[in-house]
Protein backbone atom coordinates (compact mmCIF):
# COMPACT_ATOMS: atom_id res chain seq x y z
CA UNK A 1 0.00 0.00 0.00
CA UNK A 2 2.74 2.39 0.91
CA UNK A 3 4.39 1.86 -2.46
CA UNK A 4 1.40 2.96 -4.46
CA UNK A 5 1.91 6.20 -6.30
CA UNK A 6 -0.55 8.88 -5.25
CA UNK A 7 -3.71 8.81 -7.29
CA UNK A 8 -5.97 11.59 -8.35
CA UNK A 9 -9.12 10.83 -6.35
CA UNK A 10 -12.07 9.82 -8.42
CA UNK A 11 -14.96 12.01 -7.26
CA UNK A 12 -17.67 9.49 -8.00
CA UNK A 13 -15.77 6.77 -6.21
CA UNK A 14 -15.16 9.04 -3.24
CA UNK A 15 -18.83 9.99 -2.97
CA UNK A 16 -19.66 6.33 -3.07
CA UNK A 17 -17.29 5.61 -0.22
CA UNK A 18 -18.72 8.43 1.87
CA UNK A 19 -22.30 7.39 1.20
CA UNK A 20 -21.72 3.76 2.04
CA UNK A 21 -19.74 4.71 5.14
CA UNK A 22 -16.80 2.70 3.88
CA UNK A 23 -14.59 5.72 4.20
CA UNK A 24 -14.66 5.45 7.99
CA UNK A 25 -13.39 1.91 8.09
CA UNK A 26 -10.70 2.81 5.59
CA UNK A 27 -9.53 5.77 7.65
CA UNK A 28 -9.67 3.65 10.81
CA UNK A 29 -7.56 1.02 9.07
CA UNK A 30 -4.97 3.59 7.97
CA UNK A 31 -4.67 4.84 11.54
CA UNK A 32 -4.63 1.57 13.42
CA UNK A 33 -2.10 0.03 11.07
CA UNK A 34 0.29 2.96 11.26
CA UNK A 35 3.57 2.51 13.05
CA UNK A 36 2.70 5.15 15.62
CA UNK A 37 -0.46 3.28 16.61
CA UNK A 38 0.90 -0.26 16.59
CA UNK A 39 3.87 0.79 18.67
CA UNK A 40 1.54 2.30 21.31
CA UNK A 41 -1.21 -0.33 21.43
CA UNK A 42 0.09 -3.87 21.16
CA UNK A 43 -3.22 -5.54 20.45
CA UNK A 44 -6.58 -4.45 19.17
CA UNK A 45 -9.88 -4.19 20.98
CA UNK A 46 -12.14 -7.08 20.07
CA UNK A 47 -15.75 -6.03 20.49
CA UNK A 48 -16.88 -9.10 22.40
CA UNK A 49 -19.43 -9.23 25.23
CA UNK A 50 -16.66 -10.17 27.63
CA UNK A 51 -14.61 -7.14 26.69
CA UNK A 52 -17.63 -4.87 26.95
CA UNK A 53 -18.07 -6.00 30.53
CA UNK A 54 -14.37 -5.65 31.31
CA UNK A 55 -14.27 -2.11 29.94
CA UNK A 56 -16.58 -1.10 32.76
CA UNK A 57 -15.60 -3.49 35.51
CA UNK A 58 -11.85 -3.03 35.28
CA UNK A 59 -11.79 0.71 34.82
CA UNK A 60 -11.59 2.74 37.99
CA UNK A 61 -13.38 5.72 36.42
CA UNK A 62 -16.19 3.74 34.87
CA UNK A 63 -16.83 1.06 37.43
CA UNK A 64 -19.58 2.91 39.29
CA UNK A 65 -21.67 2.12 36.25
CA UNK A 66 -23.46 -1.19 36.06
CA UNK A 67 -22.15 -3.33 33.19
CA UNK A 68 -25.59 -3.77 31.68
CA UNK A 69 -28.62 -1.58 31.71
CA UNK A 70 -32.20 -1.42 30.53
CA UNK A 71 -32.62 -0.12 27.04
CA UNK A 72 -35.23 2.46 28.05
CA UNK A 73 -32.82 4.10 30.51
CA UNK A 74 -30.76 5.35 27.59
CA UNK A 75 -33.59 7.51 26.31
CA UNK A 76 -32.83 11.18 26.73
CA UNK A 77 -36.56 11.77 26.69
CA UNK A 78 -36.75 9.82 29.93
CA UNK A 79 -33.87 11.19 32.04
CA UNK A 80 -33.31 14.51 30.23
CA UNK A 81 -29.64 13.66 31.04
CA UNK A 82 -30.01 16.09 33.90
CA UNK A 83 -28.36 14.06 36.65
CA UNK A 84 -25.31 13.43 34.50
CA UNK A 85 -25.10 17.06 33.41
CA UNK A 86 -25.31 18.17 37.04
CA UNK A 87 -22.39 15.91 37.88
CA UNK A 88 -20.39 17.14 34.90
CA UNK A 89 -20.97 20.75 35.92
CA UNK A 90 -19.87 19.88 39.44
CA UNK A 91 -16.65 18.42 38.05
CA UNK A 92 -16.11 21.56 35.95
CA UNK A 93 -16.40 23.74 39.04
CA UNK A 94 -13.92 21.51 40.85
CA UNK A 95 -11.33 21.84 38.09
CA UNK A 96 -11.77 25.57 37.50
CA UNK A 97 -12.13 26.18 41.24
CA UNK A 98 -8.77 24.61 42.01
CA UNK A 99 -7.17 26.87 39.40
CA UNK A 100 -8.82 29.92 40.96
CA UNK A 101 -7.54 28.88 44.38
CA UNK A 102 -3.94 29.35 43.16
CA UNK A 103 -4.58 33.08 42.82
CA UNK A 104 -7.14 33.87 45.47
CA UNK A 105 -6.57 34.71 49.12
CA UNK A 106 -9.62 34.77 51.44
CA UNK A 107 -8.42 37.82 53.36
CA UNK A 108 -10.32 41.07 53.63
CA UNK A 109 -7.45 43.18 52.27
CA UNK A 110 -6.61 40.93 49.34
CA UNK A 111 -9.68 39.07 48.16
CA UNK A 112 -11.13 41.75 45.92
CA UNK A 113 -7.79 42.71 44.41
CA UNK A 114 -7.00 39.07 43.75
CA UNK A 115 -10.20 38.96 41.73
CA UNK A 116 -9.05 41.97 39.72
CA UNK A 117 -5.66 40.39 39.25
CA UNK A 118 -7.29 37.17 38.10
CA UNK A 119 -9.42 39.03 35.61
CA UNK A 120 -6.84 41.34 34.11
CA UNK A 121 -3.41 39.77 34.57
CA UNK A 122 -3.66 36.02 34.95
CA UNK A 123 -3.61 34.24 31.57
CA UNK A 124 -7.08 32.80 31.03
CA UNK A 125 -8.00 34.01 34.52
CA UNK A 126 -11.19 35.65 33.36
CA UNK A 127 -12.18 32.54 31.43
CA UNK A 128 -11.59 30.32 34.47
CA UNK A 129 -13.63 32.63 36.64
CA UNK A 130 -16.45 32.79 34.10
CA UNK A 131 -16.53 29.04 33.66
CA UNK A 132 -16.56 28.51 37.40
CA UNK A 133 -19.38 30.93 38.00
CA UNK A 134 -21.56 29.94 35.07
CA UNK A 135 -21.11 26.24 35.73
CA UNK A 136 -22.16 26.83 39.33
CA UNK A 137 -25.27 28.73 38.32
CA UNK A 138 -26.11 26.19 35.64
CA UNK A 139 -25.70 23.42 38.18
CA UNK A 140 -28.37 24.96 40.38
CA UNK A 141 -30.77 24.96 37.44
CA UNK A 142 -29.93 21.45 36.24
CA UNK A 143 -30.26 19.96 39.70
CA UNK A 144 -33.74 21.45 40.01
CA UNK A 145 -34.65 20.06 36.60
CA UNK A 146 -33.22 16.67 37.56
CA UNK A 147 -35.34 16.64 40.68
CA UNK A 148 -38.39 17.69 38.66
CA UNK A 149 -37.91 14.83 36.23
CA UNK A 150 -37.35 12.32 39.05
CA UNK A 151 -40.62 13.49 40.55
CA UNK A 152 -42.52 13.36 37.27
CA UNK A 153 -41.41 9.80 36.58
CA UNK A 154 -42.23 8.79 40.15
CA UNK A 155 -38.71 7.46 40.50
CA UNK A 156 -38.64 8.17 44.24
CA UNK A 157 -41.10 5.35 44.85
CA UNK A 158 -39.89 2.07 46.36
CA UNK A 159 -37.16 0.89 46.20
CA UNK A 160 -35.59 4.31 45.56
CA UNK A 161 -36.87 6.26 48.59
CA UNK A 162 -33.46 6.65 50.17
CA UNK A 163 -31.85 7.86 46.98
CA UNK A 164 -34.45 10.61 46.82
CA UNK A 165 -33.56 11.60 50.39
CA UNK A 166 -29.87 11.66 49.47
CA UNK A 167 -30.91 13.78 46.50
CA UNK A 168 -32.61 16.34 48.74
CA UNK A 169 -29.37 16.60 50.71
CA UNK A 170 -27.55 17.08 47.40
CA UNK A 171 -29.82 19.88 46.22
CA UNK A 172 -29.39 21.58 49.61
CA UNK A 173 -25.62 21.28 49.42
CA UNK A 174 -25.64 22.52 45.83
CA UNK A 175 -27.40 25.69 46.97
CA UNK A 176 -25.08 26.08 49.94
CA UNK A 177 -22.03 25.62 47.71
CA UNK A 178 -23.28 28.32 45.43
CA UNK A 179 -24.20 30.60 48.31
CA UNK A 180 -20.86 30.31 50.11
CA UNK A 181 -19.06 30.94 46.81
CA UNK A 182 -21.15 34.03 46.24
CA UNK A 183 -19.30 35.89 49.00
CA UNK A 184 -15.78 35.19 47.80
CA UNK A 185 -15.40 37.95 45.13
CA UNK A 186 -15.75 40.32 48.09
CA UNK A 187 -17.52 42.99 46.04
CA UNK A 188 -20.73 44.84 46.80
CA UNK A 189 -22.89 42.20 45.14
CA UNK A 190 -21.26 39.49 47.25
CA UNK A 191 -21.28 41.27 50.58
CA UNK A 192 -24.88 42.41 50.46
CA UNK A 193 -26.37 39.27 49.01
CA UNK A 194 -24.73 37.31 51.80
CA UNK A 195 -25.79 39.90 54.35
CA UNK A 196 -29.41 39.53 53.25
CA UNK A 197 -29.09 35.74 53.29
CA UNK A 198 -27.36 35.37 56.63
CA UNK A 199 -29.60 37.97 58.28
CA UNK A 200 -32.21 35.26 58.25
CA UNK A 201 -30.22 33.27 60.79
CA UNK A 202 -30.82 36.15 63.18
CA UNK A 203 -34.49 35.19 63.21
CA UNK A 204 -33.96 31.52 64.07
CA UNK A 205 -36.43 30.63 66.81
CA UNK A 206 -34.61 30.32 70.17
CA UNK A 207 -31.12 30.64 68.64
CA UNK A 208 -31.18 33.95 66.77
CA UNK A 209 -31.07 37.22 68.68
CA UNK A 210 -34.13 38.57 66.89
CA UNK A 211 -35.95 35.28 66.63
CA UNK A 212 -39.04 34.28 68.56
CA UNK A 213 -38.37 33.13 72.14
CA UNK A 214 -34.77 34.39 72.02
CA UNK A 215 -35.31 36.21 75.31
CA UNK A 216 -35.72 32.87 77.06
CA UNK A 217 -32.35 31.66 75.77
CA UNK A 218 -30.39 34.86 76.20
CA UNK A 219 -28.59 35.00 72.86
CA UNK A 220 -27.02 38.31 71.82
CA UNK A 221 -26.10 39.76 68.41
CA UNK A 222 -22.51 38.73 69.08
CA UNK A 223 -23.44 35.28 70.29
CA UNK A 224 -26.20 33.59 68.31
CA UNK A 225 -26.82 31.37 65.30
CA UNK A 226 -25.85 34.09 62.86
CA UNK A 227 -22.63 34.94 64.68
CA UNK A 228 -21.68 31.28 64.55
CA UNK A 229 -22.21 31.28 60.79
CA UNK A 230 -20.28 34.46 59.95
CA UNK A 231 -17.91 34.71 62.88
CA UNK A 232 -19.11 38.10 64.09
CA UNK A 233 -22.10 40.38 64.08
CA UNK A 234 -21.69 41.57 60.49
CA UNK A 235 -20.36 40.15 57.26
CA UNK A 236 -16.64 40.94 57.56
CA UNK A 237 -13.27 39.23 57.08
CA UNK A 238 -14.06 36.37 59.50
CA UNK A 239 -17.17 35.58 57.42
CA UNK A 240 -15.02 35.58 54.29
CA UNK A 241 -12.63 33.03 55.79
CA UNK A 242 -15.46 30.84 57.09
CA UNK A 243 -17.26 30.83 53.76
CA UNK A 244 -14.01 30.10 51.96
CA UNK A 245 -13.31 27.03 54.06
CA UNK A 246 -16.89 25.84 53.77
CA UNK A 247 -16.91 26.51 50.03
CA UNK A 248 -13.58 24.95 49.11
CA UNK A 249 -13.28 22.09 51.56
CA UNK A 250 -16.19 21.17 53.75
CA UNK A 251 -19.20 21.26 51.42
CA UNK A 252 -17.49 19.88 48.28
CA UNK A 253 -16.17 16.91 50.25
CA UNK A 254 -19.57 16.10 51.69
CA UNK A 255 -21.40 16.71 48.42
CA UNK A 256 -18.83 14.63 46.52
CA UNK A 257 -19.17 11.75 48.96
CA UNK A 258 -22.96 11.93 48.75
CA UNK A 259 -22.79 11.89 44.96
CA UNK A 260 -20.80 8.66 45.04
CA UNK A 261 -23.38 7.14 47.36
CA UNK A 262 -26.12 8.46 45.07
CA UNK A 263 -24.62 6.73 42.03
CA UNK A 264 -23.97 3.54 43.95
CA UNK A 265 -27.55 3.47 45.13
CA UNK A 266 -28.87 3.90 41.58
CA UNK A 267 -27.09 0.68 40.71
CA UNK A 268 -28.09 -1.16 43.86
CA UNK A 269 -31.72 -0.08 43.49
CA UNK A 270 -31.86 -1.86 40.16
CA UNK A 271 -30.66 0.85 37.80
CA UNK A 272 -32.68 3.73 36.44
CA UNK A 273 -36.36 3.27 37.18
CA UNK A 274 -38.65 2.12 34.43
CA UNK A 275 -42.04 0.59 33.80
CA UNK A 276 -42.01 -2.99 35.03
CA UNK B 1 -46.33 5.80 22.47
CA UNK B 2 -44.98 4.38 19.26
CA UNK B 3 -43.20 1.53 20.99
CA UNK B 4 -46.30 0.36 22.73
CA UNK B 5 -48.29 0.42 19.52
CA UNK B 6 -45.80 -1.44 17.31
CA UNK B 7 -45.84 -5.24 17.50
CA UNK B 8 -43.49 -7.24 19.67
CA UNK B 9 -41.15 -7.96 16.81
CA UNK B 10 -39.04 -4.87 17.47
CA UNK B 11 -38.44 -5.70 21.10
CA UNK B 12 -37.26 -9.17 20.24
CA UNK B 13 -34.74 -7.83 17.77
CA UNK B 14 -33.00 -5.58 20.27
CA UNK B 15 -32.33 -7.21 23.63
CA UNK B 16 -33.97 -5.57 26.65
CA UNK B 17 -30.63 -5.21 28.43
CA UNK B 18 -27.72 -3.48 26.75
CA UNK B 19 -24.06 -3.18 27.58
CA UNK B 20 -23.17 0.07 29.23
CA UNK B 21 -20.01 0.04 27.17
CA UNK B 22 -20.43 1.28 24.48
CA UNK B 23 -24.08 2.37 24.54
CA UNK B 24 -24.21 4.51 27.67
CA UNK B 25 -20.59 5.59 27.80
CA UNK B 26 -20.69 7.00 24.28
CA UNK B 27 -23.90 8.88 25.09
CA UNK B 28 -22.31 10.34 28.21
CA UNK B 29 -19.27 11.31 26.19
CA UNK B 30 -21.31 13.12 23.55
CA UNK B 31 -23.42 14.82 26.17
CA UNK B 32 -20.31 15.95 28.05
CA UNK B 33 -18.81 17.30 24.85
CA UNK B 34 -21.91 19.38 24.09
CA UNK B 35 -22.16 20.73 27.65
CA UNK B 36 -18.48 21.63 27.90
CA UNK B 37 -18.53 23.39 24.54
CA UNK B 38 -21.66 25.30 25.51
CA UNK B 39 -20.11 26.28 28.84
CA UNK B 40 -16.89 27.41 27.20
CA UNK B 41 -18.70 29.52 24.60
CA UNK B 42 -20.95 31.04 27.22
CA UNK B 43 -17.91 31.87 29.37
CA UNK B 44 -16.05 33.44 26.49
CA UNK B 45 -19.02 35.59 25.52
CA UNK B 46 -20.37 36.69 28.91
CA UNK B 47 -18.23 37.85 31.81
CA UNK B 48 -19.08 37.10 35.43
CA UNK B 49 -20.08 40.26 37.27
CA UNK B 50 -17.64 42.05 39.57
CA UNK B 51 -18.91 45.23 41.19
CA UNK B 52 -16.97 47.72 43.27
CA UNK B 53 -15.17 46.49 46.37
CA UNK B 54 -17.30 45.44 49.33
CA UNK B 55 -18.24 48.39 51.49
CA UNK B 56 -20.09 47.76 54.73
CA UNK B 57 -21.15 51.41 54.97
CA UNK B 58 -22.88 51.51 51.59
CA UNK B 59 -26.06 49.45 51.50
CA UNK B 60 -27.42 49.04 47.98
CA UNK B 61 -31.16 49.44 47.47
CA UNK B 62 -32.55 46.93 46.77
CA UNK B 63 -30.27 44.40 48.48
CA UNK B 64 -31.05 41.05 46.98
CA UNK B 65 -30.02 37.56 48.04
CA UNK B 66 -28.59 35.31 45.29
CA UNK B 67 -31.27 34.70 42.68
CA UNK B 68 -32.02 31.12 43.75
CA UNK B 69 -33.15 32.37 47.17
CA UNK B 70 -35.33 35.19 45.90
CA UNK B 71 -38.48 33.10 46.25
CA UNK B 72 -37.82 32.93 49.97
CA UNK B 73 -36.89 36.59 50.11
CA UNK B 74 -40.19 37.42 48.48
CA UNK B 75 -42.10 35.43 51.09
CA UNK B 76 -40.54 37.88 53.59
CA UNK B 77 -43.09 40.43 52.42
CA UNK B 78 -45.84 38.27 53.81
CA UNK B 79 -44.17 36.55 56.74
CA UNK B 80 -41.72 37.39 59.50
CA UNK B 81 -38.11 36.31 58.98
CA UNK B 82 -38.35 33.44 61.45
CA UNK B 83 -40.83 31.81 59.12
CA UNK B 84 -39.70 32.93 55.64
CA UNK B 85 -35.99 32.61 56.37
CA UNK B 86 -35.74 29.69 58.75
CA UNK B 87 -38.86 27.61 59.24
CA UNK B 88 -40.02 27.67 55.61
CA UNK B 89 -36.69 26.40 54.18
CA UNK B 90 -36.53 23.69 56.83
CA UNK B 91 -40.10 22.67 56.04
CA UNK B 92 -39.30 22.58 52.33
CA UNK B 93 -36.29 20.34 52.87
CA UNK B 94 -38.03 18.04 55.34
CA UNK B 95 -41.20 17.99 53.27
CA UNK B 96 -39.27 17.01 50.16
CA UNK B 97 -37.49 14.24 52.03
CA UNK B 98 -40.82 12.91 53.26
CA UNK B 99 -42.33 12.66 49.78
CA UNK B 100 -41.36 9.00 49.16
CA UNK B 101 -42.75 8.02 52.54
CA UNK B 102 -46.02 9.93 52.25
CA UNK B 103 -46.89 9.09 48.66
CA UNK B 104 -48.08 5.50 48.84
CA UNK B 105 -49.62 5.41 45.37
CA UNK B 106 -47.81 2.46 43.76
CA UNK B 107 -48.66 3.61 40.26
CA UNK B 108 -46.50 5.83 38.11
CA UNK B 109 -43.18 4.37 39.26
CA UNK B 110 -40.63 4.80 36.49
CA UNK B 111 -42.66 6.33 33.68
CA UNK B 112 -44.40 9.56 32.83
CA UNK B 113 -48.07 9.59 33.67
CA UNK B 114 -50.46 12.30 34.62
CA UNK B 115 -53.66 10.29 34.94
CA UNK B 116 -52.42 7.86 37.54
CA UNK B 117 -51.20 10.53 39.98
CA UNK B 118 -52.98 13.78 39.26
CA UNK B 119 -52.89 15.21 42.79
CA UNK B 120 -49.19 14.51 43.34
CA UNK B 121 -48.25 16.17 40.06
CA UNK B 122 -50.45 19.17 40.68
CA UNK B 123 -49.05 19.73 44.15
CA UNK B 124 -45.42 19.43 43.03
CA UNK B 125 -45.89 21.60 39.96
CA UNK B 126 -47.66 24.25 42.00
CA UNK B 127 -44.97 24.27 44.67
CA UNK B 128 -42.07 24.20 42.23
CA UNK B 129 -43.28 26.24 39.28
CA UNK B 130 -45.42 28.82 41.09
CA UNK B 131 -44.19 29.18 44.66
CA UNK B 132 -40.53 28.67 43.80
CA UNK B 133 -39.79 29.56 40.15
CA UNK B 134 -42.41 32.25 39.57
CA UNK B 135 -41.46 34.03 42.79
CA UNK B 136 -37.79 33.90 41.77
CA UNK B 137 -38.58 35.45 38.39
CA UNK B 138 -40.60 38.12 40.12
CA UNK B 139 -37.83 38.70 42.64
CA UNK B 140 -35.16 39.07 39.97
CA UNK B 141 -37.02 41.26 37.51
CA UNK B 142 -39.87 43.03 39.26
CA UNK B 143 -38.61 43.86 42.74
CA UNK B 144 -36.93 47.25 42.88
CA UNK B 145 -35.83 49.70 45.59
CA UNK B 146 -37.54 49.15 48.92
CA UNK B 147 -38.53 45.73 47.58
CA UNK B 148 -41.44 47.47 45.85
CA UNK B 149 -43.03 45.95 42.81
CA UNK B 150 -42.08 47.59 39.50
CA UNK B 151 -43.30 46.58 36.08
CA UNK B 152 -40.51 46.06 33.52
CA UNK B 153 -41.30 49.39 31.80
CA UNK B 154 -41.39 51.37 35.04
CA UNK B 155 -38.48 53.42 36.38
CA UNK B 156 -36.98 52.03 39.60
CA UNK B 157 -37.80 55.06 41.72
CA UNK B 158 -35.96 54.81 45.05
CA UNK B 159 -38.34 57.37 46.55
CA UNK B 160 -41.53 55.54 45.63
CA UNK B 161 -43.90 55.86 48.54
CA UNK B 162 -46.24 53.03 49.30
CA UNK B 163 -48.84 53.76 51.94
CA UNK B 164 -48.70 51.33 54.87
CA UNK B 165 -52.33 50.51 55.29
CA UNK B 166 -51.98 46.96 56.55
CA UNK B 167 -53.91 45.91 59.60
CA UNK B 168 -53.93 42.70 61.58
CA UNK B 169 -56.78 40.29 61.15
CA UNK B 170 -58.07 40.59 64.74
CA UNK B 171 -58.06 44.39 64.35
CA UNK B 172 -60.09 44.12 61.15
CA UNK B 173 -62.62 42.09 63.11
CA UNK B 174 -62.90 44.79 65.74
CA UNK B 175 -60.61 43.41 68.45
CA UNK B 176 -58.68 46.20 70.16
CA UNK B 177 -57.50 44.40 73.28
CA UNK B 178 -54.12 42.61 73.00
CA UNK B 179 -55.11 39.51 74.88
CA UNK B 180 -58.37 39.04 73.04
CA UNK B 181 -56.67 39.71 69.70
CA UNK B 182 -54.10 37.03 70.44
CA UNK B 183 -56.79 34.57 71.47
CA UNK B 184 -58.85 35.36 68.37
CA UNK B 185 -55.82 35.03 66.06
CA UNK B 186 -54.71 31.80 67.68
CA UNK B 187 -58.25 30.52 67.39
CA UNK B 188 -58.35 31.28 63.67
CA UNK B 189 -55.09 29.38 63.13
CA UNK B 190 -56.20 26.45 65.25
CA UNK B 191 -59.52 26.34 63.45
CA UNK B 192 -57.79 26.41 60.06
CA UNK B 193 -55.54 23.48 60.87
CA UNK B 194 -58.16 21.65 62.90
CA UNK B 195 -60.97 21.90 60.38
CA UNK B 196 -58.61 21.23 57.49
CA UNK B 197 -57.25 18.10 59.14
CA UNK B 198 -60.70 16.94 60.21
CA UNK B 199 -62.22 17.47 56.79
CA UNK B 200 -59.37 15.59 55.12
CA UNK B 201 -59.63 12.65 57.48
CA UNK B 202 -63.39 12.55 56.95
CA UNK B 203 -63.09 12.63 53.18
CA UNK B 204 -60.34 10.02 53.11
CA UNK B 205 -61.69 7.87 55.94
CA UNK B 206 -61.71 4.77 53.75
CA UNK B 207 -57.98 5.17 53.06
CA UNK B 208 -57.08 5.49 56.74
CA UNK B 209 -56.52 1.75 57.20
CA UNK B 210 -54.25 1.32 54.21
CA UNK B 211 -52.39 4.64 54.35
CA UNK B 212 -52.00 4.95 58.09
CA UNK B 213 -52.73 7.75 60.53
CA UNK B 214 -49.28 9.34 60.76
CA UNK B 215 -48.85 9.50 56.99
CA UNK B 216 -52.22 11.12 56.46
CA UNK B 217 -51.66 13.53 59.32
CA UNK B 218 -48.26 14.72 58.07
CA UNK B 219 -49.52 14.93 54.51
CA UNK B 220 -52.41 17.22 55.38
CA UNK B 221 -50.29 19.41 57.70
CA UNK B 222 -47.75 20.04 54.93
CA UNK B 223 -50.56 20.68 52.46
CA UNK B 224 -52.29 23.07 54.85
CA UNK B 225 -49.06 25.01 55.41
CA UNK B 226 -48.53 25.32 51.66
CA UNK B 227 -52.12 26.44 51.09
CA UNK B 228 -51.81 28.71 54.13
CA UNK B 229 -48.88 30.55 52.52
CA UNK B 230 -51.02 31.18 49.46
CA UNK B 231 -53.95 32.32 51.61
CA UNK B 232 -51.73 34.74 53.48
CA UNK B 233 -50.40 36.19 50.21
CA UNK B 234 -53.97 36.66 48.96
CA UNK B 235 -55.07 38.22 52.25
CA UNK B 236 -52.20 40.68 52.11
CA UNK B 237 -52.57 41.69 48.50
CA UNK B 238 -56.36 41.64 48.43
CA UNK B 239 -57.29 42.79 51.93
CA UNK B 240 -54.16 44.44 53.42
CA UNK B 241 -54.03 41.97 56.28
CA UNK B 242 -50.64 41.92 58.02
CA UNK B 243 -50.83 39.24 60.71
CA UNK B 244 -53.39 36.58 61.48
CA UNK B 245 -52.22 36.14 65.04
CA UNK B 246 -50.20 38.63 67.08
CA UNK B 247 -48.49 37.77 70.34
CA UNK B 248 -45.53 39.44 72.05
CA UNK B 249 -43.32 36.48 71.16
CA UNK B 250 -44.37 35.31 67.77
CA UNK B 251 -46.66 36.62 65.06
CA UNK B 252 -48.02 34.83 62.05
C1 LIG C 1 -25.58 17.14 42.88
C2 LIG C 1 -26.72 16.71 42.59
C3 LIG C 1 -27.10 15.43 41.86
C4 LIG C 1 -26.39 14.66 40.99
C5 LIG C 1 -24.96 14.88 40.48
C6 LIG C 1 -27.25 13.57 40.59
C7 LIG C 1 -26.92 12.61 39.67
C8 LIG C 1 -27.77 11.62 39.23
C9 LIG C 1 -27.57 10.79 38.07
C10 LIG C 1 -26.36 10.87 37.14
C11 LIG C 1 -28.64 9.97 37.96
C12 LIG C 1 -28.86 8.96 36.84
C13 LIG C 1 -30.13 9.26 36.07
C14 LIG C 1 -30.29 10.64 35.54
O1 LIG C 1 -29.30 11.24 35.06
O2 LIG C 1 -31.40 11.16 35.63
C15 LIG C 1 -29.50 10.23 39.08
C16 LIG C 1 -30.67 9.55 39.36
C17 LIG C 1 -31.49 9.83 40.45
N1 LIG C 1 -31.44 10.96 41.22
FE1 LIG C 1 -29.94 12.29 41.23
N2 LIG C 1 -28.44 13.69 41.24
C18 LIG C 1 -28.39 14.81 42.02
C19 LIG C 1 -29.40 15.30 42.81
C20 LIG C 1 -30.60 14.67 43.02
C21 LIG C 1 -31.74 15.22 43.69
C22 LIG C 1 -31.81 16.66 44.20
C23 LIG C 1 -32.70 14.25 43.74
C24 LIG C 1 -34.06 14.31 44.36
C25 LIG C 1 -34.40 14.95 45.38
C26 LIG C 1 -32.16 13.08 43.12
C27 LIG C 1 -32.80 11.86 43.03
C28 LIG C 1 -32.46 10.89 42.14
C29 LIG C 1 -33.16 9.63 42.00
C30 LIG C 1 -34.35 9.15 42.84
C31 LIG C 1 -32.55 8.97 40.94
C32 LIG C 1 -32.95 7.62 40.34
C33 LIG C 1 -33.78 7.97 39.15
C34 LIG C 1 -34.34 6.79 38.45
O3 LIG C 1 -34.10 5.66 38.88
O4 LIG C 1 -35.07 7.03 37.46
N3 LIG C 1 -30.89 13.36 42.67
N4 LIG C 1 -28.95 11.25 39.83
Amino acid sequence: MANKSPQIPNIAELMDKIKSGKIFSEIAKEITESQLWTSSFRHGYADTPRNRVLQIASNVWLHLHPVKMHRHALRIKFTWCMGGITFLLFLSTVVTGVILMFYYRPVGEYAYYDMKYLQYDVPFGMLMRNMHRWAAHAMVITVWLHMFRVFLTGSYKPPRELNWVIGVFLVTFTLLLSFTGYLLPWDQLAMWAVTVGTNMARATPFLGNEGPFAEFVGVTPRYDARALLIGGSLVGPPALLRFYVLHCIFIPLIAGALMIVHFWRIRKDGGISGPL
Amino acid sequence: MAEAASPKKKIEEVPEKLHVWPYLVRLEFLCALVVIIALAVWSIVIDAPLEEAANPTKTPNPSKAPWYFLGLQDILVYFDPWFAGVVAPVLIIVGLMLIPYLDVNPKGNGYYTYHERKVAIWVYCFGFLVLWIALIIMGVFLRGPGWNLFMPWQYWDPHKVVALVNVDLPYAFGFRDYTWSAIFGGGVLLAYFGIGTGAYFFMERKALKSVGFLRMFLKIQLALIMIGIVIKIVLRIGFNIKYIMVTPWISV
